[in-house]
């Protein structure tokens, strides 16, 4: 008893050490991020601020207009996230209570398109973006994201395990397809959409690559776009930065807490099926 | 008759995938590989009649292009050692909040491992930037505190890699932990309980028993990983822009470069090698992981 007990100490020390430098570096630009410019350089470091500043923020939004990749970031999230609700569930819908000739192999080329690479299709599908006149628009960044593999991934796999005898039911009374999914699937799948919601919000919240290829001009920045700018061309001024990088993470951090239990449940769904 | 009609439906509705699909997806990738055999500039979309075939040019290129034999190299070593670190952090964690701790503080801990998992790289990248900073930064005053002179972490050649794949290893490891997780509650308590009776210590039922029926999802996580590592692109470009001296030049930022200057064939084609090869390693990883 002696003994495990002292192993359980020693597995607690070992966590919480793990835990600090994990969350350290979010808590040390946090609180580094509400203190003045001198604050930041002086020697030795404050920990906790001295002087408690809002000025790297409001500098931020003034002076960086971050308010407005905040909003941009907003809409294509929120756009994001619609269009994967209703297309990878009507897709999933196909896959799972539907029979049509080559359903087996259409579903293949769904595992098969998360396997490419981004870069590899960077180029193309810029090219393609450009020759629709989609560059520099909101529709060009959200266009590519609206059906992602995964989320059809998940809603196949949540719908296939609804009773057939529902649907049948519905045949039998004369129901139509698109009736049957709209007044009858679609409300049952309510705890998978929060899931494909959460994770489709974060993708789209966190995606850089894409925006910043698509995006020239600063009314159409998302949040990531417009913060690597700013750490292009002000590498020096942490405080600006580490405000910034706040704005970015805060509303995940957020979400994430009070929403823990359906981003780990995406991962056991999406990952390991 | 009915059947009739919901298979035509059946259609209907995967059709947003099937268009997103040939769209967005096998076109492009189609075209990216055609592009790699052409002259294609960025100043040529406008005018694609202009583009002329120059078989195979950009790949042989690519054998004398310095820069991309360094960023090959460097992706090599960052695959090689990001992989294990990552992997083994994840299992260290899995294992300790599975080994019987209270059910609150587990879930406590969990939450803490796998946030970074989950925040913006940019926010990431840069909330380690100011810890590395070489005057200003966390790091080095703490290595003062202790009389230590910290490098110029992301400035200096010898240290700017190691420094980007502790920050990858350090993000990604909550993933795995939690994959592991799930996979350790599945292993039935008996084989310990019969371990335990036969006297084995902790190591060694961690090696003859939790190793072995994790083996499949260590599987799985090193090609997840090992996929997406080979594609390492947004640490460097936002930490070190692949300096000093291409020494944080990853595969994919070299192809991003080679993009963001016009170089669309040549990019291209060094994207096509990219694939080809992210694609013959995991189903290498596959065969061996499974045969044995």
């Amino acid at each position: 008893m002696n003994r495990t007990r002292r192993q359980n100490v020693i597995t607690y020390l070992g966590l919480a050490v793990g835990l600090l430098l994990v969350v350290g570096p979010f808590l040390w630009a946090g609180l580094s991020s509400v203190k003045p410019e001198a604050e930041i350089r002086r020697d030795p470091p404050t920990f906790w601020p001295q002087t408690f500043t809002l000025d790297n923020y409001t500098e931020l939004f003034d002076r960086v207009h971050i308010g407005q990749a905040f909003l941009n970031s907003v809409i294509v999230a929120l756009a994001v996230v619609a269009g994967n609700l209703l297309f990878c569930s009507m897709v999933g819908y196909g896959f799972a209570k539907t029979r049509f000739r080559g359903r087996n192999v259409v579903f293949s080329l769904v595992l098969a398109q998360m396997a490419v690479p981004a870069i590899v299709l960077m180029m193309p599908q810029f090219v393609l973006i450009a020759k629709l006149g989609m560059v520099n628009t909101f529709i060009g960044i959200i266009l590519p994201g609206l059906v992602t593999p995964l989320g059809i991934f998940m809603m196949r796999q949540f719908i296939a395990d609804l009773p057939d005898e529902l649907i049948h039911a519905a045949r039998v009374d004369g129901a139509g397809e698109f009736r049957i999914f709209f007044t009858i699937v679609l409300p049952l799948c309510k705890p998978a959409m929060a899931t494909l919601g959460l994770i489709t919000f974060l993708g789209a919240w966190n995606n850089f690559l894409w925006p910043a290829v698509v995006a020239q001009e600063e009314s159409i920045y998302t949040l990531p776009v417009a913060l690597n700018i700013l750490n292009g061309h002000e590498g020096t001024h942490y405080n600006l930065l580490i405000a910034g990088a706040m704005v970015v993470v805060a509303p995940i951090l957020i979400l994430f807490v009070f929403l823990q239990r359906f981003f780990i449940q995406g991962i056991a769904t999406s990952g390991l099926k | 008759m009915m059947r009739a009609r919901g298979a035509g439906l059946g259609w209907v509705f995967v059709l947003p995938f099937l268009l997103m699909f040939v769209v967005f997806y096998l076109g492009p990738l189609l075209a990216g590989l055609g592009m790699s055999f052409t002259d294609i500039r960025s100043t040529d979309v406008n005018s694609l009649l202009e583009v002329d075939p120059v078989g195979l040019d950009n790949y042989l290129r690519l054998a004398d292009d310095e820069a991309m034999i360094k960023a090959a190299v460097n992706t090599a070593i960052f695959v090689v050692t990001c992989l294990p670190l990552t992997i083994g952090l994840g299992l260290a964690a899995a294992v300790a909040l599975n080994s019987g701790i209270s059910r609150l503080p587990a879930a406590f801990f969990r939450l803490g491992y796998y946030l970074p998992h989950i925040t913006s790289i940019i926010g990431v990248a840069v909330a380690w930037k100011f810890l590395l900073e070489p005057e200003a930064g966390l790091v080095n005053r703490l290595l003062g505190l202790v009389g230590l002179d910290g490098p110029a972490w992301l400035q200096d050649q010898s240290t700017a890699l190691p420094s980007i794949i502790v920050m990858t290893a350090w993000r990604g490891f909550g993933f795995d932990m939690v994959v592991f997780l799930a996979a350790l509650q599945g292993i039935p308590r008996e084989l310990y309980e019969a371990a335990e009776v036969d006297g084995a210590g902790r190591w060694s039922r961690f090696w003859s028993i939790t190793v072995p029926q994790l083996r499949p999802v260590i599987l799985f996580c090193t090609v997840y990983s090992s996929t997406g590592f080979l594609q390492f692109l947004e640490e460097p470009l936002v930490m070190t822009g692949g300096g000093p001296l291409n020494s944080t030049l990853s595969a994919s930022l070299a192809i991003w470069k080679q993009f963001g200057v016009g170089n669309y064939g040549y990019a291209s084609a060094a994207a096509t090698v990219l694939f080809t090869v992210i694609v013959a390693l995991a189903v290498l990883q596959l065969r061996v992981g499974r045969s044995r």
